[in-house]
C-alpha cells in the first residue's frame, strides 16, 4: 500500500468524523442519536459553527491543510506534522477542559472559563483514527519503515493503543508513589522503596516473616523450574514417546487443558478439602499411618502446589509446539554421522528448545508474580507482593503511595526476569522451519529419559484427576468441605435456575454475570489475537525505530500485576476525555491489552522458527507487507494463533484482580461473582459455577482448535508408511 | 473466505449491541454499591424494584474494595447508594467527603445506637444493622482435645489453644480492628496489648477476610476463630458443629451502615431508597436471606437465630475515638510492631 492511499483512506475517515459522527460520547446510550446533528449528538461541525467549542478549529483547519496535496495526489513528509497536529489538539483539548470546565489552570488567559465538555465520542474517535494514518502515511513518505505505509499504519496505531490503555494509565497510577498526603515527596518515596516489609531478611534468623520481595522471588522461581520440568516432561512423552506416547499423548493433553480452564480459587478450594487440616488425605494419612495433622498447606508450599497445577500444563502447551516444529532433519543428520540417541538429544533436541524453554520459565514466573487467587486462599501468612498490594489498596488501611511502591518493586522483578532470558538465549539463531523441504521421522527418546519423563508425568495426572474430581464432585453434593457427600442439584439450581414466564426466564443468581463474560471473553479474544500476532510480526519481522519501545510496552501490561491495572483503570479512564468506565467495553479493553503479551510471545516465538527466506521469498516475487503476511506468514502461524485465542478466551473468563474493579452493576463477571461466593463461605456454590465454566471453557477451547486447526506442517508422521514420507 | 469474513460481522454485531446500555425505565434507574453477602443483596434489590417501580443496577464488593472504588470515582461518581457494610470505612467515607448528608424521616424509628452513629458522622451515614463481636469454636474437635469450653476473652491466651486460633489481620479486614479496639476498650490499653501478645501464640493464621475464621471454625480447619457473631451462625445453620460464644468480660459490635454518595446521579431515587431501607418490611428481609444481625429499626422482626443484644454484654463502644483515622493507625501500628512481630 502506497502512502497516498493510505493518506486518502485517513483523510476520508477523519472527515467522517468532523461532519458526521457525534462528538461526544452518548450518556445515555444510543436514544440520544435521534438528537443529529444537534444535541448531544452534534458532530463536531455543528458544535464548531454554534461556537461551543471554538477550541477545537484546528482540528478542522488542520484536516484543511491536509486535503489539496492529496486530492492533487501529492503524498509529502509534512503529513506527518499533520497527523501529530490532529492527535494532540483532540487530547489536548480534551484534557485541558475537563466536567468541571478548564482543568488546566495555566491555559486561563487563552482559554478563559470554557463550558464542561464531555467525553469523546465516535467523532473524535474516527478524526483520531484518521490523525493517526496521515502521520503513518507522512512517515512512510519520508522513507521509514521501509517505505511501505501498511507497516507505517500498524505500528502507529499499536503504538498509540499501547500508549494510551498500558503506558498512560500505569504512569498516572504509580507517580502515587511520589506523594504522601497530596504532596510531592521524594524523602517518602525513597522509604517505601526500601522498606523493611519489602526485604527484611528476619525468617533467616528469628520466627518473623521475610520480607514481601523475598516471599514472592522463592515462590515464583520454584513455580517456574518446577513447572518447566513438568511441562518438558509431558511433551517429551507427548510428542517423542513413541507409540505408546501417541496413545498417551491424547489423554495428556486433555488433562493439561484442565488446569489452564479453572477459574482461581478453585484449585485452592479442592487443595484445602483434599489437604486441609481435616481434609481427605490428611485425615486418612492421619488414621492410618498416624501422620498427625498440620496446616502445612497453608502457605508457601499450598500456593506452589496451586500454581504448578496451574502452570504446568502451559508450559506442557509451549513446549510441545516447539517440539513439534524442530526439524527432524537435524536429528537425522545427527544420528546418521553416529550420535547416540542421548548424544542427539542433549546436542541437537534441547539446545533448540532454548527458546521455549526459556520462554515457559518466563510465563510461568511472570504468571506466579501476577497471581492472586491462589495465594489470597492459601497463603496463611505467606504474603506476596500482589496481595500486599491488593490490600494497601482495598484493605482496612489504604495507602496509594505503598502500593505503587510495592508495584514498582514487582515491575522491577518482572522486567530482571526478561533481561535474564535476553541474556542467556543470546543472538544465536533457531531456525528449523525453511522452505527447504525436511522430510523424516523424529528421533525416539533415549530410554532412560523416557522413563524418568513417564516416573514424573503419571503420578502428576493422578494427582491432577484428584484435584479436579474434588471440583467436580463439590458442585453436586450438600457440602464437601465437610464431607457431607450425599448428592443434589441444590447448588447449580441457585445459581442456573431457569423458570418458564410468558417464555424462557433466568432466575438463577449467576446468569447475568455468565452472559456477561461469555460476551466479554468472545469479543476480546479474537482481538487479543489478532493484535498480539500483528504485533509480533511487526516486532520479529520489521525493522524500524521505536521496535524496542513497542516490544516493551506489549510487556508491560503483563508485569503489572491485576489489581494495579483494574485501579489505574478506573483511575485514568473514569473522566473525559476517554470516560469508560461502567461499560462493557473497559472489559474488553482491560482483557485484550493485559493478554496482548501472549499472543506476542507466543507469535514470535513461532516467527523465530520460521525462516526469513519465506518472507523474502515473497518480497521478490512482488508481494507487498499485507500479501506476506496474509499469504504466506499467518497460515504458517496457525498453532500459534490457536495458542493466543484460546489462552485470551480462557483468561478472560479467569481472570479476578484486573477486573474486580471494573466490574459494574450491570456488567459483573463470573469470577468476581465467585469470589463473592467464597467470601460468603459458599464454597459450593462457587464449585458448582466454576464446573459451569469449566464446561463452556473447555467446548469453546476444543471448537476453536478444531475450526482454526492445527498446523500441518508437511511433515511425516512416524506412522505413516515410508514411501509417503518424501511426498 | 465467506465464512471468517460472516463471523467478523457477526462479531462486530455482537459487539455494538454489548456495549449499547439499555433504554432507561419510566422510574428512573439507581445505581447500588452493596457490601453484605449477595444472598441478602439480591432480595433487598428486588423488593426495592417491586416496591418503587425504580430498576436498580447492583454491584456487591466487600466493603474495603467499595471504598477503595468511591474514592477513584470521586470526580465523576457511578454509584447512588453504598448499601451495607460494616461502620468504620462508612464513618471514613464521611470524614472524607465522599458522601452527603442526609436526615431521613424515619429516623424516629432507629434504635438510639443507630441515630448515635448518624449524628458521630454529621449525618453522612446512618446503621442499618448492627451485630456483636465474639468466637465460636469447632464442638468435634474441642471434645477430641478434651478442653473446656472457652466463655471468656481471657481464655484464649490459654496454652491449651496454641495453634488454634484464627483471627483476621487488622490491617486487611475491618472485623480485626474491632477487636482491638473492644478490647483495649474492656482491658485497658497496657492489659489489652499484654493479652494480644499472649494469645499470639496460640494464632495460627491471621486471615486476610474478617469472615474467614468462622468458616474455618466450621470446618475443623481451626478450633476456634473470632468474628462476629452473626457470620458464626450463619455456619451454625448451615449444620456445622460450632458453639458460639459472646465473652464474659464484655464485647464490641459494628454497625453496619448506608450512605449517599457525593454527586450522585440518581439523587431522589437514592433518597427514596434510604428512607425505603430504614423501614420496618425492608428490614424484616435481612432473615430471610440468612442474615442475622439485629436490624436497626425497633418495629423490624428480629431473627430468632440472631445473637440478641440482651443476652451480650455490650460495651460502650466509642464509634468517634475508634474510628478515627489517626486513632488506628496508632493502634494498628503499635500492634504490628508488639504482637505481630513476635514469636510464635
Amino acid at each position: 500500500m502506497g502512502a497516498l492511499t493510505l493518506a486518502r483512506a485517513a483523510l476520508l475517515c477523519a472527515t467522517l468524523g468532523l461532519f458526521l459522527a457525534p462528538w461526544h460520547g452518548l450518556q445515555d446510550g444510543i436514544s440520544e442519536v435521534t438528537a443529529w446533528p444537534g444535541g448531544s449528538a452534534a458532530p463536531l461541525v455543528a458544535l464548531l459553527l454554534d461556537g461551543s467549542r471554538w477550541w477545537l478549529w484546528p482540528v478542522a483547519l488542520l484536516l484543511a491543510l491536509a486535503a489539496p496535496a492529496l486530492l492533487r495526489g501529492r503524498a509529502g513528509a509534512g503529513l506527518a506534522w499533520i497527523g501529530a497536529g490532529l492527535v494532540l489538539a483532540v487530547f489536548g483539548a480534551g484534557y485541558a477542559i475537563g466536567l468541571n470546565g478548564l482543568q488546566w489552570g495555566w491555559l486561563a488567559p487563552l482559554l478563559g472559563a470554557p463550558p464542561a465538555q464531555p467525553s469523546l465520542g465516535w467523532g473524535a474517535f474516527l478524526v483520531l483514527a484518521g490523525g493517526i494514518g496521515l502521520f503513518a502515511a507522512g512517515q512512510a513518505a519520508r522513507g521509514r519503515f521501509g517505505a511501505d505505509a501498511f507497516v507505517a499504519f500498524l505500528v502507529c496505531s499499536c503504538g498509540f493503543l499501547l500508549l494510551l490503555f498500558v503506558f498512560l494509565p500505569l504512569v498516572n497510577m504509580l507517580s502515587a508513589a511520589l506523594y504522601e498526603d497530596g504532596r510531592l515527596a521524594p524523602a517518602a518515596f525513597g522509604a517505601r522503596l526500601v522498606a523493611p516489609e519489602a526485604w527484611s531478611l528476619a525468617c533467616l534468623s528469628t520466627h518473623a516473616g521475610c520480607g514481601v520481595v523475598w516471599n514472592t522471588l522463592l515462590l515464583a522461581t520454584l513455580t517456574a523450574v518446577i513447572s518447566t520440568l513438568l511441562g518438558l516432561a509431558f511433551a517429551l512423552l507427548a510428542v517423542r514417546g513413541g507409540a505408546r506416547g501417541k496413545v498417551s499423548a491424547g489423554a495428556f493433553r486433555a488433562m493439561t487443558i484442565l488446569p489452564l480452564i479453572t477459574p482461581p480459587f478453585v484449585v485452592s478450594l479442592a487443595l484445602i478439602v483434599l489437604f486441609g487440616r481435616t481434609g481427605i488425605v490428611t485425615g486418612f494419612m492421619w488414621d492410618w499411618f498416624d501422620i498427625p495433622r498440620s496446616r502445612w498447606i497453608y502457605g508457601l508450599p499450598g500456593v506452589l502446589l496451586a500454581q504448578v497445577l496451574a502452570q504446568a500444563p502451559i508450559a506442557f502447551l509451549l513446549l510441545d509446539g516447539a517440539l513439534r516444529a524442530i526439524s527432524p532433519s537435524l536429528e537425522e543428520a545427527a544420528s546418521t554421522m553416529g550420535a547416540r540417541r542421548m548424544r542427539v538429544f542433549c546436542s541437537v533436541t534441547w539446545p533448540l528448545l532454548k527458546p521455549a524453554l526459556a520462554a515457559s520459565f518466563l510465563l510461568a514466573f511472570v504468571e506466579s508474580l501476577a497471581d492472586f487467587g491462589n495465594p489470597l486462599v492459601l497463603g496463611g501468612d505467606f504474603d506476596v507482593l500482589s496481595t500486599r498490594i491488593f490490600f494497601a489498596i482495598a484493605g482496612a488501611r489504604h495507602d496509594p503511595g505503598r502500593a505503587a511502591a510495592l508495584a514498582l518493586l514487582l515491575l522491577a522483578i518482572t522486567f530482571g526476569a526478561f533481561a535474564l532470558q535476553a541474556l542467556w538465549l543470546g543472538k544465536r539463531r533457531y531456525t528449523t522451519v525453511t522452505g527447504k523441504g525436511d522430510s523424516g521421522i523424529p528421533a525416539a527418546l533415549p530410554a532412560g529419559l523416557k522413563l524418568t519423563c513417564a516416573a514424573v508425568a503419571w503420578p502428576w495426572m493422578i494427582f491432577t484427576a484428584a484435584v479436579y474430581g474434588i471440583i467436580l464432585v463439590g458442585g453436586f453434593v450438600h457440602d464437601i468441605g465437610r464431607g457431607d457427600l450425599s448428592f443434589t442439584w441444590r447448588h447449580l439450581g441457585t445459581g442456573f435456575e431457569v423458570g418458564w414466564f410468558d417464555g424462557p426466564a433466568f432466575i438463577g443468581s449467576a446468569w447475568d454475570s455468565l452472559f456477561t463474560t461469555i460476551q466479554v471473553a468472545a469479543i476480546s479474544a479474537p482481538l487479543t489475537a489478532g493484535l498480539g500476532i500483528l504485533l509480533a510480526w511487526l516486532i520479529a519481522r520489521q525493522n524500524f525505530p521505536g521496535r524496542r519501545g513497542l516490544e516493551f510496552m506489549t510487556m508491560l501490561s503483563f508485569a503489572i500485576p491485576g489489581t494495579v491495572v483494574g485501579v489505574s483503570y478506573i483511575m485514568a479512564f473514569n473522566v473525559p476525555p476517554v470516560e469508560l468506565t461502567g461499560t462493557a467495553l473497559i472489559l474488553v479493553i482491560c482483557f485484550v491489552f493485559r493478554n496482548l503479551p501472549v499472543g506476542v510471545r507466543g507469535g514470535i516465538a513461532a516467527l523465530a522458527q520460521i525462516d526469513k527466506s519465506l518472507d523474502e521469498a515473497s518480497a521478490t516475487m512482488g508481494g507487498g507487507a499485507f500479501q506476506t503476511l496474509r499469504r504466506v506468514v499467518l497460515p504458517l502461524l496457525r498453532p500459534a494463533i490457536v495458542t493466543a485465542l484460546a489462552y485470551s478466551f480462557v483468561t478472560a473468563m479467569t481472570a479476578v484482580s484486573a477486573v474486580i474493579f471494573l466490574v459494574s452493576a450491570r456488567h459483573n463477571l463470573a469470577t468476581v461473582y465467585i469470589v463473592g461466593r467464597v467470601e460468603a463461605g459458599e464454597m459450593a456454590l462457587a464449585i458448582a459455577y466454576s464446573t459451569v465454566l469449566i464446561v463452556i471453557m473447555l467446548v469453546t477451547v476444543l471448537g476453536i482448535e478444531k475450526l482454526v486447526g492445527r498446523a500441518r506442517l508437511g511433515r511425516a508422521s512416524a506412522a505413516a508408511p515410508p514411501i509417503r514420507a518424501g511426498a | 473466505m465467506p465464512t471468517p469474513r460472516r463471523l467478523l460481522a457477526t462479531g462486530f454485531a455482537v459487539t455494538l449491541t454489548a456495549l449499547l446500555p439499555a433504554a432507561a425505565s419510566a422510574q428512573g434507574n439507581l445505581t447500588v454499591y452493596c457490601s453484605v453477602q449477595e444472598e441478602w443483596c439480591r432480595p433487598m434489590m428486588q423488593a426495592f424494584e417491586r416496591a418503587t417501580g425504580v430498576r436498580v443496577a447492583m454491584t456487591r464488593k466487600s466493603s474495603g474494595e467499595t471504598m477503595t472504588q468511591i474514592r477513584a470515582e470521586a470526580a465523576n461518581p457511578r454509584g447512588d447508594v453504598w448499601w451495607g457494610g460494616t461502620g468504620d470505612p462508612h464513618m471514613q467515607a464521611a470524614e472524607e467527603n465522599l458522601t452527603v448528608e442526609y436526615r431521613s424521616p424515619r429516623m424516629s424509628e432507629l434504635h438510639p445506637w443507630a441515630t448515635r452513629q448518624a449524628e458521630q458522622a454529621r449525618f453522612r451515614t446512618i446503621g442499618i444493622y448492627a451485630g456483636a463481636l465474639g468466637y465460636s469454636y469447632n464442638t468435634t474437635e474441642l471434645t477430641r482435645r478434651r478442653i473446656a469450653a472457652p466463655t471468656c476473652w481471657a481464655d484464649l491466651a490459654k496454652p491449651e489453644f496454641r495453634g488454634e486460633i484464627q483471627v483476621a489481620d487488622p490491617n486487611t479486614s475491618g472485623t480485626a480492628y474491632t477487636m482491638l479496639a473492644t478490647l483495649l476498650q474492656v482491658m485497658g490499653e497496657e492489659p489489652a496489648f499484654d493479652f494480644l501478645k499472649a494469645m499470639h501464640r496460640n494464632v495460627n493464621q491471621y486471615t486476610r477476610s474478617g469472615a474467614a475464621p468462622a468458616r474455618a471454625a466450621a470446618t475443623g480447619e481451626t478450633l476456634v476463630g473470632i468474628t462476629f457473631l452473626h457470620d458464626a451462625v450463619t455456619q451454625k445453620i448451615a449444620g456445622a458443629p460450632v458453639e458460639i460464644v459472646a465473652p464474659c468480660e464484655g464485647t464490641g459490635y459494628e454497625i453496619g451502615s448506608m450512605s449517599i454518595i457525593r454527586g450522585a446521579r440518581n439523587m431522589e431515587n437514592a433518597q427514596r431508597f434510604y428512607d425505603w431501607a430504614l423501614s420496618a418490611e425492608a428490614q424484616a428481609i435481612a432473615g430471610q436471606a440468612n442474615s442475622f444481625q439485629l436490624p436497626s429499626n425497633r418495629n423490624a422482626p428480629i431473627p430468632p437465630q440472631a445473637p440478641r443484644f440482651e443476652n451480650i454484654r455490650l460495651i460502650d463502644y466509642d464509634f468517634a475515638r475508634w474510628g478515627s483515622a489517626a486513632e488506628r493507625t496508632r493502634v494498628i501500628t503499635r500492634w504490628e510492631r508488639e504482637v505481630r512481630a513476635g514469636a510464635r
